[in-house]
C-alpha cells in the first residue's frame, strides 16, 4: 500500500514538475548603472531619462523614507537577506535615442518576444489587443498608439508619459501607493525605470484590450517598473500584464507598483498571468516578486476588478487591493495561486470599505505542489461609514503531493452593524478513487490532474478576457504537463 | 465456445495484509453476458477493480489475459483503450469539470489510441446527441459537472452514457441497479442491450435477480470467499431465492 502511495505521488510529481520553458536569455548590448542604491544612482536615473524636477524630489523622498524602513517580516515566508548593493538598478538596451519604428528595435529584443509569443509587429498580433514591452528596465514598443489615441485613450511607456503628459502623471502618481508606504514601494517609488500608463477619458469605452508584457533578461538587474491606469467618469478599461524572466541561479528582485484610479462610473478590469522563473526542483535562483497593486474607487458605483493567475517566482509576495471610497463602488479578487518545489507565495487582497453600499468579492484558490507554500492573506474591513456595506470571501485551497502546505489568514475589521460579511474556505486533494475513475476512462494521469485543477480553477478562469483565459489555462497545462504516458 | 475474450486463471490477490481473491478463475466468450451473485465480502467489486487496474491491490499470483494481451502488462488507461469498461457502483464528482469536457477528453483519448481523429466540440456534440435520447437524459445534462449533484439515477445512466461513447469489448456493471426504480433500470438495460457492439460481452455483478429480467445471462456465476464455487443457469437464481446463500455452503 505504502508502495503504491508513493508510486501515485511520484507520478503525480512528475506530472507537475515541468522545465520552465522561457528560462532561455537573449545576448544584447547594454548600458548599466553601477551596482547598487544611493543617492547618486537615483540622481542619474532621473538624469538619464530626463525626468523633471517633481520626479526626482519624489524619487529622493521615497529613498530617504526607503532607507529607514526594514524589510516586512509578517509573512508567511522565509527570504534569503537581500543585499541592495549587489542590485544593478538600471540596465537598458542600448539603442537611438528615439525610436521610430519596430525596425529600430534591436532585432535580437524582437526576437525575444516572438519566441515568447508576444509578437510586436502589428500586421501579426492579436487584432484586438494592444501590448507594451518591458524589457528589464525599458519599455521597447508600444502597439497600437495610434488607433487608440483616435478613442483619446492614451497608452504608452510610463517614462513617455513622464515627457508628455507631465501634468496628468504629478497628479495621479503615487496618488493611490504613497512614496512611504511599506518597503517595496518605497524602493520602487525611489528607483523605478518604466512600466506602462493609461488614460482612458470620460465616456470612453477603450476599444482595444490593454496589455503589457514585462522580461527581465540581465542577470543582476531588478525590475523595479511602474503601472498607472486612469479611468475618468463612465470609461471602462481592460488591462492585461504578462511576465517571464531567464533561468538563473541567483534570485532576481522585481518589485513593481500598479496604481489604478477609477471614476466615478468607470470599469477597469486587471488581469495577471505572472510566470517569472520559480528556481529549480531544489529551490535555487527565482524571482523575488515583492509587488503592491492597489486601486482606488474614487467615483460613485465604480468598479474595480483583480484577477490574477501566479504560476512563478520563487517567492510572491503581493496583495492587489481595491479601496473603496465612492458609494456604490464595488471591488473584485480573483486569484489562482500555484506554487511547486520550494516556491513561496504569501497573497491575497485587502477590500478596504469606505463609502456607503460598497460591495466586494474575494474568490481565491491555491494550487500547492512539491514542497512548496501557498498562503492566503487578506483584510475585509468595513470603515464606520460604509453602511451596508457586503464582502463575500472564498479562498479554496489544493494540495497536491505531500509535503506542500496550504494556510488562509482571514483578517476581518468590521466598524459599522449594517456590514454583511462573508467568508468560506475549503482544503481539498485529488483522491485516489478520483485519479482511478479517469484513468478508467482512458484519461491519463497527466492529463486527469490538470483536468481536476482546471476544474478547481474555473470560477478564476472565466474571469479572465477571453483572449487570455484559454493562455492561462494552457501555462497552467504547461505547469502540470508531465513527462509520464 | 465463443472466441475467449477474458480468461482468469488462479488470480489471488490482496488488499493491505488482506487475501480477497482466492484461486479465483474465469473465462468469458464474445458475445455473453455473465452474472456474478455472491453475499458482502465475497469480492466481486474487488475482481472489478482488479480488472480495471486499481492501484490499491495487489496481485499475488495469477494470470489474466484479455482480447489477446496480458493484462498486467496495461496501465488502467490503456486497458480502457483495450476495451475494458467498468460502470462504478459509486461513480465520484469531479467540482469544477463539465460533464461535456470529461466525455469528450475521454472520447478523444480513445480515438487518439486508435489513431483515429479527434472530433472538435460540434461534431462530438452531434454523435453525443444520439446517445442522450436513447438514455432519455436532456442535453442540458452535459453542462452539469461531472456527478456533481446527479440523483443515483443520474449517475447510472451518466456511466451508460461513457460506455456507449467509448464502446468497449467487455463491460463491467458492478451493482448498476443499486438505487435504481424499475423505469429507469429498463431504460439503462435497453441502453446496454441494444447499443453494445454484437461481440462485446458483460459482466453483470449484482445482488437483485431483477435486473436478469431485463438482461438475459448466459452464465450464471455464485462467489463465495474470493472465488467461484458454482456456475450455472437460471436453476442457481432459483435456489437462492428459496434457500439463500447457505444453500452453496458446502
Amino acid at each position: 500500500m505504502d508502495e503504491i502511495k508513493k508510486q501515485t505521488n511520484f507520478e503525480i510529481n512528475q506530472v507537475i514538475s515541468q522545465p520552465y520553458k522561457y528560462g532561455f536569455k537573449t545576448e544584447i548590448e547594454r548600458e548599466i548603472f553601477p551596482v547598487g542604491i544611493n543617492e547618486n544612482i537615483i540622481r542619474l536615473i532621473s538624469e538619464k531619462k530626463k525626468e523633471p524636477q517633481f520626479l526626482l524630489e519624489y524619487r529622493l523622498k521615497a529613498y530617504k523614507k526607503w532607507i529607514q524602513m526594514k524589510t516586512p517580516e509578517w509573512a508567511n515566508l522565509d527570504i534569503n537577506s537581500i543585499n541592495y548593493q549587489d542590485i544593478t538598478y538600471y540596465s537598458v538596451p542600448k539603442k537611438k535615442e528615439k525610436l521610430n519604428s519596430l525596425s529600430e528595435v534591436d532585432p535580437e529584443i524582437l526576437k525575444t518576444f516572438e519566441k515568447l509569443g508576444i509578437s510586436l509587429d502589428e500586421q501579426k498580433k492579436l487584432s484586438n489587443v494592444a501590448i507594451d514591452a518591458v524589457f528589464d528596465s525599458v519599455s521597447i514598443a508600444t502597439t497600437f498608439k495610434e488607433k487608440l489615441g483616435k478613442s483619446g485613450v492614451i497608452f504608452c511607456s510610463i517614462s513617455e508619459a513622464v515627457e508628455e503628459y507631465p501634468e496628468l502623471v504629478k497628479k495621479f502618481l503615487g496618488s493611490v501607493v504613497s512614496a512611504g508606504d511599506n518597503f517595496f514601494a518605497s524602493l520602487n517609488s525611489a528607483v523605478f525605470s518604466d512600466g506602462s500608463f493609461c488614460y482612458v477619458p470620460k465616456n470612453v469605452i477603450c476599444p482595444l484590450e490593454l496589455s503589457t508584457y514585462f522580461r527581465i533578461n540581465d542577470k543582476d538587474a531588478g525590475q523595479f517598473e511602474r503601472t498607472l491606469i486612469i479611468a475618468e467618469k463612465n470609461s471602462t478599461v481592460n488591462y492585461l500584464e504578462g511576465c517571464t524572466a531567464p533561468q538563473y541561479s541567483q534570485n532576481q528582485l522585481h518589485a513593481a507598483i500598479v496604481e489604478l484610479i477609477a471614476f466615478e462610473n468607470a470599469k477597469i478590469k486587471y488581469s495577471t498571468v505572472q510566470n517569472w522563473y520559480s528556481g529549480d526542483e531544489k529551490g535555487i535562483g527565482g524571482i523575488y516578486n515583492f509587488v503592491t497593486k492597489r486601486g482606488l474607487c474614487i467615483g460613485q458605483n465604480s468598479n474595480i476588478s483583480w484577477t490574477q493567475v501566479e504560476t512563478g517566482s520563487s517567492i510572491t509576495w503581493k496583495y492587489p487591493s481595491c479601496i473603496l471610497l465612492g458609494n456604490g463602488s464595488s471591488g473584485e479578487f480573483y486569484s489562482v495561486a500555484l506554487t511547486n518545489y520550494y516556491q513561496q507565495a504569501d497573497t491575497g487582497t485587502k477590500m478596504i470599505h469606505l463609502g456607503k453600499q460598497t460591495k466586494s468579492k474575494i474568490i481565491s484558490k491555491g494550487i500547492s505542489c512539491g514542497s512548496s507554500k501557498n498562503a492566503y492573506r487578506g483584510l475585509v474591513k468595513i470603515g464606520s461609514n460604509a453602511a451596508y456595506s457586503r464582502n463575500f470571501s472564498q479562498c479554496d485551497s489544493f494540495l497536491l503531493g505531500s509535503s506542500s502546505t496550504a494556510s488562509t489568514y482571514p483578517y476581518l475589521d468590521i466598524w459599522h452593524s449594517t456590514a454583511i460579511v462573508e467568508h468560506e474556505a475549503t482544503v481539498s486533494k485529488i483522491s485516489e478513487e478520483q485519479l482511478f475513475y479517469l484513468l478508467q476512462r482512458g484519461i491519463n494521469t497527466e492529463q486527469a490532474i490538470s483536468l481536476m485543477i482546471s476544474g478547481f480553477c474555473k470560477d478564476v478562469f472565466t474571469m479572465l478576457p477571453m483572449e487570455f483565459a484559454s493562455e492561462a489555462d494552457k501555462l497552467l497545462a504547461l505547469k502540470l504537463e508531465g513527462t509520464v504516458g | 465456445m465463443n472466441n475467449i475474450l477474458l480468461s482468469v486463471d488462479k488470480l489471488n490477490a490482496k488488499i493491505q495484509n488482506t487475501e480477497i481473491l482466492k484461486n479465483f478463475s474465469l473465462e468469458i466468450g464474445e458475445n455473453e453476458i455473465h452474472v456474478i451473485m455472491g453475499p458482502n465480502g465475497s469480492g466481486k467489486s474487488t475482481f472489478s477493480k482488479i480488472l480495471a487496474g486499481h492501484p490499491s491491490y495487489e496481485i499475488i499470483s495469477g494470470q489474466i489475459s484479455f482480447d489477446n494481451k496480458d493484462l498486467f502488462d496495461l496501465s488502467p488507461e490503456n486497458r480502457s483503450h483495450a476495451g475494458i469498461f467498468l460502470a462504478f457502483q459509486y461513480p465520484v464528482e469531479i467540482a469544477g469539470v463539465t460533464n461535456f469536457d470529461f466525455l469528450r477528453i475521454a472520447y478523444n483519448e480513445k480515438q487518439k489510441y486508435e489513431k483515429k481523429e479527434e472530433l472538435d466540440p460540434l461534431e462530438f456534440m452531434e454523435i453525443t446527441q444520439g446517445f442522450l435520447k436513447k438514455l432519455k437524459m436532456k442535453p442540458e445534462f452535459l453542462n452539469r459537472n461531472l456527478n456533481e449533484g446527479f440523483s443515483g439515477g443520474e449517475k447510472k445512466r451518466n456511466e451508460i452514457l461513457q460506455m456507449l461513447l467509448l464502446n468497449p469489448k467487455l463491460v463491467i456493471l458492478d451493482e448498476i441497479d443499486s438505487g435504481l426504480d424499475i423505469d429507469a433500470l429498463k431504460i439503462i438495460c435497453e441502453g446496454i442491450v441494444k447499443n453494445l457492439s454484437t461481440k462485446a460481452s458483460l459482466v453483470v455483478i449484482t445482488h437483485y435477480p431483477r435486473i436478469l429480467t431485463y438482461l438475459k445471462p448466459t452464465h450464471i456465476h455464485i462467489m463465495m470467499d474470493g472465488k467461484i464455487i458454482k456456475t450455472g443457469n437460471q436453476e442457481l437464481i432459483d435456489i437462492l431465492e428459496t434457500k439463500g446463500y447457505e444453500a452453496f455452503n458446502q
